[in-house]
């Protein structure tokens, strides 16, 4: 019996802050103007992508003391610019990272039900778990969250911005003029959540939005990452690019899902890759070697090397070897607000595989960065890009990918005209959309088969 | 030779049906719509169509009631709202000339967050956000978030030794966070980002500046994410009924609506505020002093008297504000509002009793009546609500000169 072919989802992630987005090129634009963003939305839409992903940092980054100015720098604030691009598209899915340790659940549980509305059910949300206490001084809340007290909050967040979106059943409003009843329940919305992270009480004040709530991402990759995405996220947005990681990581996480009484389809699995596109693929792979070397010049090189070794390399020449001293391990003092910070659990071994990988290839310190930092990245003439990401997909390394242009606006446009065409000849991919929300773009479920408690891992595992 | 007088501004406040709480029964609402992006579009663009200065949206960060400790229980009435922040931002592509305010609670949200926000509400209508800030006492809000303790205080205790001590702790939270916001939207300066090839520098970072704030309720480091938006500062406004509000619109704010019960009443409030402005040492800047006014109009008066008595009959009581009511006809809305200008007032803010009707007859009414005056403009003048209002765009705080 042959496996059934399955759907590609696609997605847009504007590109921002970080050094894969080539600020420098005569075709890059605004990464502010809401200009930009319209159109790589609208191009989006066009091609009949489920969404477009945007996402976040509350705190400017650092190095060495000093805020970060080799990359992009500034964006607009995710819900604001989200709520706004509704008004100029009718189907895409509005993704936006929101973390879970600077805000409230009452707060943000308004933002997302209003997006929902004012999209007509187009709201999905990436829950981030960004601790750190460099960003928290910029919150009240402040920098005291430990690392292992992020996910019980995020988890316990989720929870309770769970409840408040059921707080409202839906059938509230009935707006009756003649009888004189707006709505039949006097009090609607009422929730009631104490646990060690939140103790509040009271009545949410937005009726139920279309998708009834979010469609929820999860973007971590540790233990409790997984679990979390396992127990209550509807899609992934990862970093395992590779065909033979991604498919370790999906079965590893499509594997979790039984525990929490979830089926294989009810949890997508949307990497981060990049792409770049030719005439034939040897004119690809020239135009990505280009593109790589913008992405990481000899500054950045050193800048990228400094964020794993917690010290100041400045001395350094990026066309030479990579430094023979080791890491500095403990609270990383050098890169702050960085992602990749985080990503480095154990930055010592690390650097051994750099220098393992450096002298077997020969590499400088700039090669050698070019070649670990690259996300997966599909190069290409169309064919083969499309090719490619189908075979990624029915290899099931993957549900489908989050699509990172190195340009803005206009990163996705080839793509939109020359890949789409050929995926959806293939019959991998939509013609047309075929329902109004995000929830439907993504095969998912509605929304109102209730788990009222996402992330009560324990007490189902208890259970069971 | 006397001055002209200069031109009277004009903003309407949106809140759902309108703000009589019998509005959503009229037949020209539609009440089940209003949390949909279309009503709220359809009514900026009338007031649009009107040449209005800016429209607020209210906002609350809990259940509509006419009690202050929680829901009061009525099925008769609208409940339930949208984040106006969101609505304005859904609203802006769609709009091109009016300033959009939304209302943000600043008693539990967070300034960082607010600040990003508002200037993103900047760059999605490139140059016309503003931000009416509203502090919060209310007892059923604060278990909303869990992080300071309800202060249970009715209205009739505002007086007391402890509701004025409440009522200066959140004002002088709200003036510390509007401070925050103001440092924020200036933390970069205009011409920070340099984009130079030649040394990959994205960023000038010697323009870009930490705001270290240290305050009683909070901290803020900086700087902002978001660069310093198109109007440089987006207006902060202020509703303000006594003392503590009226020093806030006084220090922080660059439109304060207030709402005098006459002409002398009118003078002892502006007398106040350019009192605290002075001292503030804001004389040189224009602060505008709005008259709020809920509005039952109608061509005929007869007509809007009737209306008005049809909707309290529907709500069982007569309609009571904290805002003067007028109910009449446009060119006596126009007389009222030309006699508030003479007596001070830079301009009004009308709350329409109900929706659309009321906004249709400011739009379609009075505002034709005040251009026949000669006291209205007759094209939008300029980009941003900033120039709108007739007020420059600022300098960076920041900027070595
Ligand atoms: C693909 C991906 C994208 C992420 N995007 C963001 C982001 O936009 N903002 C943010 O604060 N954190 C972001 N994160 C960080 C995660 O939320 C999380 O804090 C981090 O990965 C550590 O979690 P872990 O220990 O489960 O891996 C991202 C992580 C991944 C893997």
């Amino acid at each position: 019996m042959s496996k059934p072919v399955k759907q590609i989802h696609l997605a847009a992630h504007f590109p921002g802050v970080n050094n894969s987005t080539v600020w420098s090129d005569p075709a890059a634009g605004s990464q502010i103007d809401f200009s930009s963003f319209a159109h790589l939305a609208r191009t989006a839409e066009r091609a009949k992508f489920d969404f477009l992903f945007l996402a976040e940092g509350l705190r400017l980054r650092e190095q060495n003391g000093e805020i970060y100015d080799l990359d992009v720098v500034g964006r607009p604030d995710t819900f604001t610019v989200l709520t706004a691009l509704a008004a100029v598209t009718e189907k895409l899915g509005l993704a936006g990272t929101i973390n879970s340790t600077f805000n409230e659940p009452y707060e943000v549980a308004r933002q997302f039900a209003t997006l929902d509305h004012l999209s007509a059910g187009r709201a999905a949300w990436n829950v981030v778990t960004s601790w750190d206490e460099f960003t928290g001084q910029n919150f009240r809340r402040g920098g005291f969250l430990a690392q292992e007290d992020r996910y019980l909050r995020a988890r316990q967040f989720l929870a309770a911005t769970w409840e408040l979106f059921d707080s409202w059943r839906g059938d509230e409003i009935t707006a009756d003029q003649d009888a004189g009843i707006f709505l039949t329940d006097p009090a609607p919305g009422r929730f009631d959540h104490h646990v060690d992270q939140f103790d509040i009480s009271g009545h949410f004040n937005v009726p139920r939005s279309p998708q009834g709530r979010p469609v929820i991402f999860q973007a971590g990759d540790s233990e409790e990452g997984r679990e979390f995405a396992a127990s209550g996220a509807d899609a992934i947005f990862t970093r395992h690019g590779t065909l033979e990681d991604g498919q370790a990581f999906y079965t590893d996480v499509k594997r979790r899902l039984a525990r929490y009484g979830r089926t294989h389809d009810e949890l997508k699995i949307l990497p981060g890759v990049s792409f770049v596109l030719g005439d034939t693929d040897a004119d690809a792979r020239e135009k990505a070697d280009v593109i790589r070397h913008q992405q990481v010049s000899g500054p950045t090189a050193i800048k990228l090397l400094e964020q794993l070794w917690n010290r100041d390399l400045g001395s350094y020449d990026p066309d030479g070897p990579l430094p023979t001293v080791d890491p500095l391990v403990g609270e990383n003092t050098v890169a702050r607000g960085r992602a990749s910070v985080r990503m480095h659990r154990d930055p010592v071994a690390t650097a051994a595989r750099w220098r393992a990988l450096a002298e077997e290839k020969d590499l400088s310190i700039r090669e050698l960065i070019i070649a670990v930092t690259g996300r997966q990245s599909f190069i290409g003439s169309p064919a083969t890009v499309a090719e490619a990401l189908n075979h990624f997909v029915q290899s099931d390394a993957s549900d489908g990918f989050i699509l990172t242009p190195h340009l803005t606006p206009g990163g996705l446009d080839d793509f939109a005209d020359t890949v789409v065409p050929l995926l959806q000849e293939r019959g991998v991919f939509r013609r047309e959309y075929e329902g109004d929300t995000l929830r439907e773009h993504l095969g998912l479920g509605a929304a109102g088969a209730v788990r009222s408690d996402p992330a009560g891992a324990a007490n189902r595992k208890a259970a069971s | 030779m006397p001055s002209a007088p200069s031109p009277l501004h004009l903003a309407v406040a949106l809140d759902a049906a309108g703000w009589h709480p019998a509005a959503w029964r009229e037949p020209g609402a539609r009440p089940r719509e209003l949390f949909t992006a279309r009503y709220w579009t359809d009514l900026v663009t009338e007031a649009e169509r009107g040449l209005l200065d800016f429209v607020t949206i209210e906002d609350s960060l809990s259940l509509q009631s006419s009690s202050f400790t929680g829901p009061d229980g009525r099925t008769d009435q609208v409940r339930g709202r949208l984040d106006a922040v969101l609505v304005a931002a859904r609203v802006a592509p769609l709009t091109r000339h009016i300033g959009l305010v939304p209302t943000a609670v600043v008693t539990h949200t967070e300034p960082f967050h607010v600040s990003k926000a508002v200037a993103t509400l900047d760059y999605v209508s490139t140059g016309r956000a503003g931000v009416q800030v509203k502090v919060s006492g209310r007892a059923d809000e604060a278990p909303h978030f869990g992080r300071r303790p309800a202060v249970p205080l009715r209205v009739d205790e505002l007086d007391s030794p402890a509701g004025l001590a409440l009522l200066k702790e959140l004002f002088d939270e709200a003036g510390d966070y509007v401070e925050v916001l103001r440092r924020l939207w200036d933390s970069w300066e205009d011409d920070a980002e340099i984009r130079d090839a030649a040394t990959g520098r994205f960023i000038d970072r010697d323009k870009l500046h930490y705001i270290d704030f240290t305050g009683e309720r909070f901290s803020v480091k900086g700087p902002s994410i978001t660069p310093r938006p198109p109007q440089g500062q987006p207006v902060v406004a202020a509703l303000a009924h006594r003392a503590e509000p009226f020093r806030l619109v006084a220090t922080s704010a660059d439109v304060g609506f207030v709402t005098p019960r006459d002409t002398e009443d009118t003078r002892a409030i502006l007398t106040e505020i350019r009192d605290a402005q002075a001292t503030a040492g804001r004389d040189g800047e224009t602060v505008h002093v709005f008259g709020d006014l809920v509005v039952f109009l109608d061509d005929d008066p007869a007509a809007a008297a009737d209306r008005r008595a049809r909707l309290e009959e529907r709500a069982g009581a007569p309609y009571t504000s904290d805002a003067r009511v007028f109910t009449g006809t446009p060119a006596e809305l126009a007389d009222l509002l030309l006699e508030g200008r003479e007596a001070g007032l830079t301009g009004f803010r009308l709350r329409p009793a109900a929706l659309p009707h009321d906004l249709e007859r400011i739009t379609r009414g009075l505002v034709p009546e005040l251009q026949r005056r000669g006291a209205f403009r007759t094209a939008y003048e300029a980009a941003t609500l900033r120039g709108l209002l007739g007020l420059p765009r600022p300098a960076n705080r920041y900027a070595a000169l």
